[in-house]
């Protein structure tokens, strides 16, 4: 999409989270034809930019930061939005992503690809099937963005109603400082 | 609910700058929700002794550098009582967020999600995030009994069930082991609940439990809800008695 007007951008990012936030963000319905024309949406995982854009003022962030390419997402983020909202709970708290922290993850990657591996693999096999390549690695905990960058606003709820966020949206977009709990709770 | 017999004395204060009369021995937190002035609280559950231990319910009194609970605080005549204040909102806020912090409220799949005293707390306190990292502690669930479940997980260690469990069921079967964030509700001798010798399995610990920490089993999401007003009958019941 390219901008030539001086509306607001916008961008939306989808790290450790069931994409259920972003559910809740289509379930806007006609009122994203409406957003549309109040915003510039520049990068999100319903448009095509793989790139996160030098900057942008408000980025809307789902997910909890679980790997390491998390966190170097939600560093690109901070570093180029002027505004950045932790969208659900799993942004907010960590939520059922920060379920695996009670484990460490030698003993989550057994459970996961281990113990359910049709044969008992050798100690030669089992290194062999553990993830330690090509994708990004686990940090030790998964953990709400907040505590690994600045945060400016918190909406949130399991996943946000879509009401909700369109008070939080168009009363950003009027200039006001919406209270989120007015309109979500932990867990709605 | 109040024992005060009604030949008590009468005596005066100030609530939030209000003027208000009550009988001697009573709570502030009594007369501020006789006169609808809200103070929070967790621990409190009228028809159980007073425990104090949330802090939620603290208030300023004129005159004290302290701050005090509300439940646990009797008035006096010509008390000036603050329910309210920046200082205190900013307490209640922290109370709250250390219990998020320091066990695994995970409110989006618990069974309580809905009905639960914490989860409200923290939309009437305006909570939107913990500010403090959260602990993430691996806690057991006690699935052992028949019909009824303790996740330490949800538990904020308001002890009402053990005071429901002492003081009205007559049974003790549950206490508490451990301090601070080690401690845990238990049965007995910190055996499985299912194997409890003094368990009545009368359920009452269920429906005072403010969180989804005592449960009925076979709930989903969303599905359990308590019930709590039995609690100011039985307790009437027994003073009429006595």
């Amino acid at each position: 999409m390219t901008s030539t007007t001086t509306r607001p951008t916008v961008a939306t990012v989808w790290l450790d989270g069931c994409s259920g936030c972003h559910m809740s963000l289509m379930d806007l319905d006609e009122r994203l034809i409406t957003l549309a024309g109040l915003v510039d949406i520049l990068h999100s995982p319903v448009v095509d930019p793989k790139e996160f854009p030098s900057s942008v003022d408000l980025t809307l962030v789902e997910g909890a930061v679980s790997s390491e390419e998390d966190l170097h997402k939600a560093k690109i983020i901070r570093a180029h939005s002027k505004y950045v909202i932790a969208l659900g709970d799993c942004a907010v708290t960590g939520n059922v992503p920060a379920m695996r922290n009670y484990w460490d993850r030698s003993d989550l990657f057994d459970r996961a690809y281990v113990e359910n591996a049709q044969e008992p693999p050798t100690p030669e096999e089992r290194k062999a099937l553990l993830p330690l390549v090509v994708v990004p690695p686990l940090r030790p905990h998964a953990t709400p963005l907040h505590e690994v960058i600045k945060v400016d606003l918190y909406l949130p709820g399991c996943p946000p109603p879509a009401d909700a966020i369109w008070f939080v949206l168009t009363e950003l977009l009027a200039g006001r400082v919406p209270n989120a709990m007015s309109v979500s709770r932990f867990g709605k | 609910m109040t024992s005060v017999t009604l030949t008590a004395e009468s005596i005066t204060l100030q609530i939030d700058g209000k003027d208000i009369s009550c009988r001697s021995g009573e709570t502030i937190l009594q007369v501020a929700r006789e006169n609808n002035i809200d103070i929070p609280t967790l621990c409190f559950l009228e028809g159980l002794t007073v425990w104090g231990g949330c802090r939620l319910c603290m208030v300023e009194i004129a005159g004290s550098p302290k701050l005090h609970a509300a439940c646990a605080t009797t008035c006096a005549e010509g008390m000036a009582v603050s329910t309210t204040s920046p200082r205190l909102k900013e307490y209640r806020k922290m109370i709250v967020e250390m219990l998020f912090a320091e066990r695994n409220h995970v409110c989006s799949v618990c069974v309580s999600n809905g009905h639960c005293e914490l989860q409200n707390m923290a939309v009437k306190l305006e909570i939107d995030h913990v500010r403090f990292p959260y602990r993430f502690p691996r806690l057991e669930v006690d699935n052992s009994h028949d019909y009824m479940r303790l996740d330490q997980n949800r538990c904020i260690l308001c002890v009402r069930c053990v005071r429901v469990c002492g003081e009205i069921e007559g049974a003790h079967t549950k206490d508490v082991k451990g301090r601070g964030v080690l401690a845990a509700i238990i049965h007995d001798l910190d055996q499985p609940w299912g194997e409890s010798q003094t368990c009545t399995g009368c359920g009452k610990c269920v429906n005072v439990c403010p969180t989804g920490a005592l449960t009925q089993r076979g709930t989903a999401v969303g599905e359990m809800t308590k019930k709590t007003d039995f609690l100011p009958y039985l307790t009437l019941m027994r003073e009429a008695k006595s």
